[in-house]
C-alpha cells in the first residue's frame, strides 16, 4: 500500500544529516535517520502507516504521544509496535496488510 | 412524595432472567414490574463471555437449555435484534488423555438429548481446524451452539419488555419485600411502594438476601469470572473454544476481537463491582498464544470481570419458594445463565400464569438447600466449573 | 520512615521530577517510573536524539526552566531507581503493574505519587481520522522530539495556549503556517487581563506569539467551526466557518486540540474518589490541597490531578512528597508547604482566567454531522451514538459506551470521552456531573498478549 502513495506527510527540519538506517515497508526498500521514530520513518516517505480496521481508510497516528493508539503497525515476523513511541531499527520490515492474514 | 406501583407481578432484578421473564409475562397478559437497582442488563448478563452452549452442561439442565436453545434463534422477532447471536459451534478441547476420556464419556451420558456432538482425537481435530496449535488430545464439537453479544442482548429483552409494556425502574434497590394480603409488598429506591400478586426474585448474584428475607437462605457464594479482549483481527477463529476443566475459552467477534477468559477476578470495595485478577488474565493470554500462535504478535486492550451467583452443585435455583406461595426465585446460575435465561424466563412465565411447567426443573428447587447452613462463605477456586 | 518498600513515583514529567527530588532530599530512594525513552514529561520532552538545537531553540522562553529540570533529574540519577521506558498498566492490591521492554514486572508500594500528565482533549468534526490531521501536542512533539513538522503547510486550530505557541514554534522551524483558526471569539481573549494579574510574564509570552504570527503575515480568526478536512486520503484543505460564511484553505496538515485532559485511569484503578471539576469539564480525583488522596499512601501530583500547567506541576510535585513524608512520619517544613499550597492556589486562579480566555467550544456538535466519527478507534459516528442513546433512553455514560462501543477501542476512551459526555449531556439535557464517568479498566494501554512474566 504504501509503495503507491510516496508522497512524503511529514518534513525533516533538523537531524538531516543522521545516519540513514534501512527499512522496508511491503518489501521496497526506504531509509530513515538515526534518531527517528517508527513514525516518523514512515511518515517522512509515506502519507500513511496503516488502514483502519473497519472501514479501510487510510491512518498516521495522531497524538504521538502514546495515547491515542492509532499508530499501531505491523512487522513481519508478526509483532506489532506502537509507531510513535518506539526507536526505528535497522532492517525492520513493515507489512500493511491487516494483521493475522497469511 | 411516595410512588405507589401495582401489578400482577413484580420482577426484582433486570439481568437477562428477569428481563426475559418479563417479557414473556407481558406477552402473556400480565402487568409487570421489572425493577433493577443499577440499569438492567449491567451485571452478569451484560458482561459476561457471550458462550451460547448447551455441551457441557449437566444432563439435569439439557431440557432447560435446548428449550432456550430454540429461543436464540428468534431473537429478532422477540427483542428486535439478532444481538450477533450465531450458531458457530462450540469446541471443547482436552488437553490430555484423561480430559478426552471425561469429553467421551459426557457424550455418551447426554446421547439422548439429540446435542449431535462430534468427537475428535488430537489429530483429527488438528485436521479438521487448521487454527488451532498447541497439546491437544482430542475435542468435542456441538456444531450448533454458538455465541452472542450479550451486552446488546440482555439491556434489549428489558427494552423490549418495556416496550411492550412493562413498567421498567432502573437504579432502584429492592430493600424490603414481604407478604402483604394476597400478594407482595415491596419498597424500591427511596420512595417507591410497589405492591404485587407474584414476585419473582431473579436478583442474580444479590437474591440471597431476598431469598433470606422469605426464610429460605441458599448457600449463594459469588464468583468473578476473569476476561481479557483483543484489538481487532482478522477473522480466524470460527467456534467458540472452550476446554474441559474450564481454565480457558476464547471465541473472535465478528468485528474481530478475540474474547477469552478463565480463572477468576475479585469484588471492590463495592462488592457490585469487580475486577479480573491480572493472575487469571495472564494465564488466559499464555494459553491463547499457545493455542493461537498466530496471535503472539496481537495486543490485548482491555480486561472485565462480572459478578455472578454461584452454588454448590454446580446447578442454579429455579422454581417456586418452598415458604411463600407466589414467591418464584431463579439464581444461581455459576457461571452458565446467559444461555439457558430466555428459557428461565419462559418457564417463570408458564409458573405463574399456570402453577407448572413442561420443562423439568425439578433438580433446581430451593428445597435441596433447606437443611443446609445458611453460613457459606466464597471458597476461592473450588469452583473451577466452565464459565462460558 | 518506617516502612520497607520503597516510595514510587509514577511519571517523569516537572511533577514527579519535583516529587523525587524532594523525596531523595529527604533522604528516601524513590522507584521512579515513566513510559518516555527520556524523563521530562510533555513540555520538557527532550529529543530522542540530540540533534544540535539549544534549549532555547526547543523551549523557547521555558528554556531556562527545562534546562534547570533536565539538569537535576539527571543529577538525581545515583539516588533513584529509574525505570524508563515502562509502563504502569495497573494498580491492585498496592501493587503497580508494569511492562518493561515486553516483560510484566510487578512491584509493591506503600506509598505512591501519580504523576501522570495530561493529553490533548480533542473533539470530532468531519475527516479528524484523515492522514495529515493531528493534535496539537502532537504537531509540538513532531517538532520537539524529532525535528520534523507534520507537513509543509499547517492550519492550527482550537482553543487553548498550546494552539498559539505551536504555530509559532512552526514558523519559528520554517513550515508554512496556513493559519491560526480559534474556535473562541476574540472578546474571550480580554479575560487574559485578569490573568495579568496572576502572572504576567505568561501573559505577556503568550500574546507575543500571536503578535509575531500577524507580523509573520498569519491569519488568524476567530469564532470558527470547522466544517470539514478537505482530501478523500490525505489533507488537501480546511473548510470552516467564521460567522455566517464559510471558507476553505488549503494546506496539506491541520493541528487541533482543545486544551487537555487529565490522565487519572491510575488514580481510579488506585481506588482514588473523583468529583466533577466545572474548570476542567471532567472528573478528576479527589485530594487535599497537598495531593493527598482517600487512599492510604496515593498521592497525586501535576496535570494528573488537574490541568494547571507546568509550574503548579513542580508546586504540587514538592507539596505531594512532602505530604508523603509528613504521612510517614518524618519531618517535612511545615512553613514550606503552606508556602507551596499558597502558590497552588495562586495557580489555580490564573487557570480560571485562562480557562475563560481559551474557552471550550460549547455546542460543538449542533454543527457536526452525524456521519462523522466519534469513536476513531471503534470508528463508531456521531449519528450511530446518538440513535443508541435515544433508543434506550441512556442516561449515563458507562452504559453508553456498552451499548454504542463508543470509548471501546484501543486508546481507552482517551480520545473520543470528551466527545461521548458532550453528546449524552446534550442530547439527553443532562448535566455532566449527571451523566457520570468513564470507569477506567486495565490494562490502561494495549499490552502484547506474549507479555512474559519478567523479574521484580
Ligand atoms: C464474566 C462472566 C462470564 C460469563 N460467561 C457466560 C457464558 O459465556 N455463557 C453463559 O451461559 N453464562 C455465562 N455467565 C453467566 C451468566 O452471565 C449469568 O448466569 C446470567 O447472566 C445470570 O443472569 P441474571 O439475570 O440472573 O443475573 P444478573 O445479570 O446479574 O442480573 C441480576 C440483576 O439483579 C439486580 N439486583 C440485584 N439485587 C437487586 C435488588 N435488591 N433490587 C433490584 N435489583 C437488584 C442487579 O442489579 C442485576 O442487574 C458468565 C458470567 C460472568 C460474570
Ligand atoms: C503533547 C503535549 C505538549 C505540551 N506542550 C506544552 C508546552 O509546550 N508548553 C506548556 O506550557 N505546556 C505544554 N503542555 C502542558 C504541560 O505538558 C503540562 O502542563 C505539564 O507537563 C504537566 O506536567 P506533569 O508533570 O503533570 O505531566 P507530564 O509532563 O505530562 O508528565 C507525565 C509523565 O507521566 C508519564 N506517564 C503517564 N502515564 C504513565 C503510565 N501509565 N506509566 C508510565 N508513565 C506514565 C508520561 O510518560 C509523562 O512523561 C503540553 C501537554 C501535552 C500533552
Ligand atoms: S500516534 Fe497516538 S499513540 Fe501513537
Amino acid at each position: 500500500m504504501a509503495a503507491h502513495h510516496s508522497r512524503s506527510q511529514f518534513q525533516r527540519h533538523f537531524r538531516r544529516d543522521e545516519a540513514p538506517i534501512p527499512f522496508t515497508i511491503d518489501g521496497i526498500a526506504y531509509s530513515g535517520r538515526r534518531g527517528d521514530t517508527v513514525l516518523v520513518a514512515i511518515m517522512s516517505v509515506t502519507d500513511r502507516l496503516r488502514q483502519s480496521e473497519f472501514t479501510s481508510e487510510p491512518r498516521a497516528g495522531f497524538c504521538l504521544i502514546g495515547a491515542c493508539q492509532d499508530c499501531f503497525v505491523t512487522l513481519a515476523c508478526g509483532m506489532r509496535v506502537r509507531a510513535c513511541t518506539t526507536p526505528l531499527e535497522a532492517q525492520m520490515a513493515f507489512i500493511t496488510r491487516e494483521s493475522g492474514n497469511e | 412524595m411516595t410512588r405507589r406501583l401495582s401489578a400482577d407481578v413484580a420482577v426484582i432484578g433486570g439481568g437477562l432472567v428477569g428481563s426475559s421473564a418479563a417479557l414473556a409475562l407481558r406477552r402473556a397478559g400480565l402487568s409487570v414490574i421489572l425493577i433493577d437497582k443499577g440499569f438492567c442488563g449491567a451485571q452478569a448478563s451484560g458482561v459476561n463471555y457471550g458462550g451460547v452452549r448447551r455441551q457441557g452442561r449437566s444432563a439435569a439442565q439439557l431440557p432447560l437449555s435446548q428449550r432456550a436453545h430454540q429461543i436464540w434463534p428468534r431473537l429478532k422477532e422477540l427483542i428486535g435484534i439478532d444481538g450477533e447471536y450465531q450458531r458457530s459451534g462450540h469446541l471443547k478441547l482436552a488437553r490430555t488423555p484423561e480430559d478426552f476420556a471425561k469429553l467421551e464419556h459426557y457424550a455418551e451420558t447426554v446421547k439422548s438429548f439429540g446435542l449431535d456432538l462430534e468427537l475428535y482425537t488430537g489429530a483429527m481435530a488438528k485436521a479438521r481446524f487448521p487454527w488451532l496449535s498447541g497439546n491437544i488430545a482430542g475435542a468435542s464439537l456441538c456444531p450448533d451452539d454458538g455465541q452472542a453479544n450479550p451486552r446488546l442482548v440482555s439491556p434489549a429483552f428489558a427494552k423490549a419488555a418495556r416496550d411492550a409494556g412493562a413498567i421498567v425502574l432502573e437504579q432502584n434497590a429492592v430493600h424490603a419485600a414481604v407478604r402483604a394480603n394476597d400478594g407482595f409488598a415491596l419498597q424500591a429506591g427511596a420512595d417507591c411502594e410497589i405492591t404485587c400478586r407474584f414476585l419473582i426474585n431473579s436478583a442474580g448474584a444479590w437474591a440471597n438476601k431476598i431469598a433470606a428475607d422469605f426464610a429460605e437462605p441458599a448457600p449463594l457464594s459469588r464468583i468473578y469470572p476473569s476476561m481479557v479482549v483483543t484489538e481487532p483481527l482478522a477473522p480466524r477463529l470460527p467456534v467458540s473454544l472452550g476446554e474441559e476443566g474450564g481454565g480457558f475459552y476464547c471465541r473472535q467477534v465478528t468485528r474481530g476481537n478475540y474474547i477469552m477468559g478463565g480463572g477468576r477476578g475479585y469484588a471492590l470495595a463495592d462488592p457490585d463491582f469487580s475486577r479480573p485478577s491480572t493472575t487469571a488474565a495472564q494465564s488466559v493470554m499464555k494459553r491463547a498464544t499457545a493455542l493461537f500462535p498466530h496471535l503472539a504478535g496481537a495486543h490485548v486492550i482491555r480486561f472485565w470481570s462480572g459478578t455472578e451467583g454461584q452454588l454448590p452443585d454446580n446447578n442454579p435455583v429455579i422454581g417456586p419458594s418452598g415458604t411463600t406461595p407466589g414467591l418464584f426465585h431463579a439464581f444461581g446460575f455459576c457461571g452458565a445463565g446467559f444461555q439457558v435465561a430466555p428459557a428461565v424466563g419462559a418457564v417463570l412465565c408458564d409458573l405463574v400464569t399456570s402453577g407448572e411447567t413442561v420443562t423439568p426443573i425439578d433438580a433446581f428447587s430451593i428445597e435441596r438447600f433447606r437443611n443446609m447452613s445458611s453460613q457459606h462463605n466464597e471458597k476461592k477456586g473450588t469452583h473451577n466449573e466452565t464459565v462460558e | 520512615m518506617n516502612d520497607t518498600s520503597p516510595a514510587v513515583v509514577v511519571g517523569a514529567g516537572p511533577a514527579g521530577i519535583c516529587a523525587a527530588k524532594t523525596l531523595v532530599a529527604a533522604g528516601l530512594r524513590p522507584i521512579v517510573i515513566d513510559e518516555g525513552l527520556r524523563a521530562g514529561g510533555q513540555i520538557y520532552r527532550r529529543p530522542f536524539l540530540d540533534d544540535g538545537r539549544s534549549a532555547t531553540d526547543l523551549y523557547g522562553s521555558e528554556a531556562a526552566k527545562a534546562t534547570r529540570l533536565h539538569r537535576e533529574f539527571d543529577a538525581l540519577l545515583p539516588s533513584i531507581d529509574y525505570r524508563p521506558q515502562t509502563l504502569v498498566w495497573n494498580i491492585a492490591d498496592n501493587q503497580l503493574h508494569l511492562m518493561a521492554n515486553g516483560d510484566h514486572q510487578q512491584i509493591s508500594f506503600q506509598n505512591l505519587i501519580l504523576s501522570t500528565g495530561a493529553t490533548d482533549r480533542v473533539l470530532p468534526f468531519p475527516g479528524w481520522t484523515l492522514p495529515g490531521v493531528y493534535t496539537l501536542g502532537a504537531a509540538q512533539t513532531a517538532l520537539k522530539a524529532q525535528g520534523c513538522t507534520i507537513g509543509r503547510k499547517v492550519v492550527f486550530l482550537g482553543s487553548g495556549p498550546l494552539l498559539y505557541l505551536v504555530a509559532w514554534q512552526y514558523l519559528k522551524a520554517g513550515a508554512s503556517v496556513a493559519a491560526v483558526l480559534d474556535t473562541a471569539p476574540f472578546t474571550a481573549k480580554l479575560n487574559l487581563l485578569s490573568a495579568f494579574r496572576f502572572d504576567p510574564r505568561l501573559v505577556l509570552i503568550g500574546m507575543s506569539y500571536a503578535a509575531r504570527l500577524v507580523r509573520r503575515g498569519v491569519k488568524l480568526r476567530y469564532n470558527v467551526r470547522p466544517t470539514g478536512v478537505d482530501g478523500s486520503q490525505h489533507v488537501e484543505g480546511l473548510s470552516f466557518k467564521s460567522g455566517a460564511k464559510t471558507h476553505s484553505i488549503a494546506c496539506d496538515a491541520v493541528a487541533y486540540g482543545f486544551a487537555l485532559r487529565p490522565e487519572t485511569q491510575l488514580a481510579d484503578l488506585a481506588g482514588c474518589s473523583f468529583r466533577f471539576d466545572d474548570r476542567d469539564r471532567t472528573w478528576l480525583p479527589v485530594t487535599d490541597e497537598t495531593g493527598r488522596t482517600n487512599r492510604k499512601g496515593v498521592y497525586l501530583a501535576g496535570d494528573g490531578s488537574g490541568i494547571a500547567g507546568a509550574d503548579a506541576a513542580e508546586i504540587s510535585g514538592e507539596l505531594a512528597a512532602l505530604a508523603l513524608i509528613q504521612d510517614s512520619g518524618a519531618v517535612a517544613d511545615p512553613g514550606r508547604m503552606s508556602v507551596l499550597a499558597g502558590a497552588r492556589r495562586r495557580k489555580a486562579k490564573l487557570r480560571d482566567a485562562l480557562e475563560k480566555a481559551f474557552p471550550f467550544p460549547e455546542n460543538w456538535f449542533e454543527q457536526v454531522p452525524g456521519e462523522t466519527k466519534l469513536c476513531r478507534c471503534e470508528e463508531i459516528t456521531v449519528s450511530s451514538v446518538v440513535d443508541t442513546l435515544h433508543g434506550n433512553d441512556l442516561r449515563e455514560l458507562n452504559r453508553l459506551k456498552a451499548l454504542s462501543r463508543a470509548g471501546m477501542g484501543r486508546c481507552q476512551g482517551r480520545m473520543c470521552s470528551a466527545a461521548l459526555a458532550e453528546v449524552l449531556s446534550s442530547t439527553q439535557k443532562l448535566t455532566l456531573t449527571e451523566i457520570g464517568r468513564l470507569r477506567a479498566q486495565a490494562p490502561v494501554k494495549p499490552l502484547p498478549l506474549s507479555l512474559h512474566e519478567g523479574g521484580a
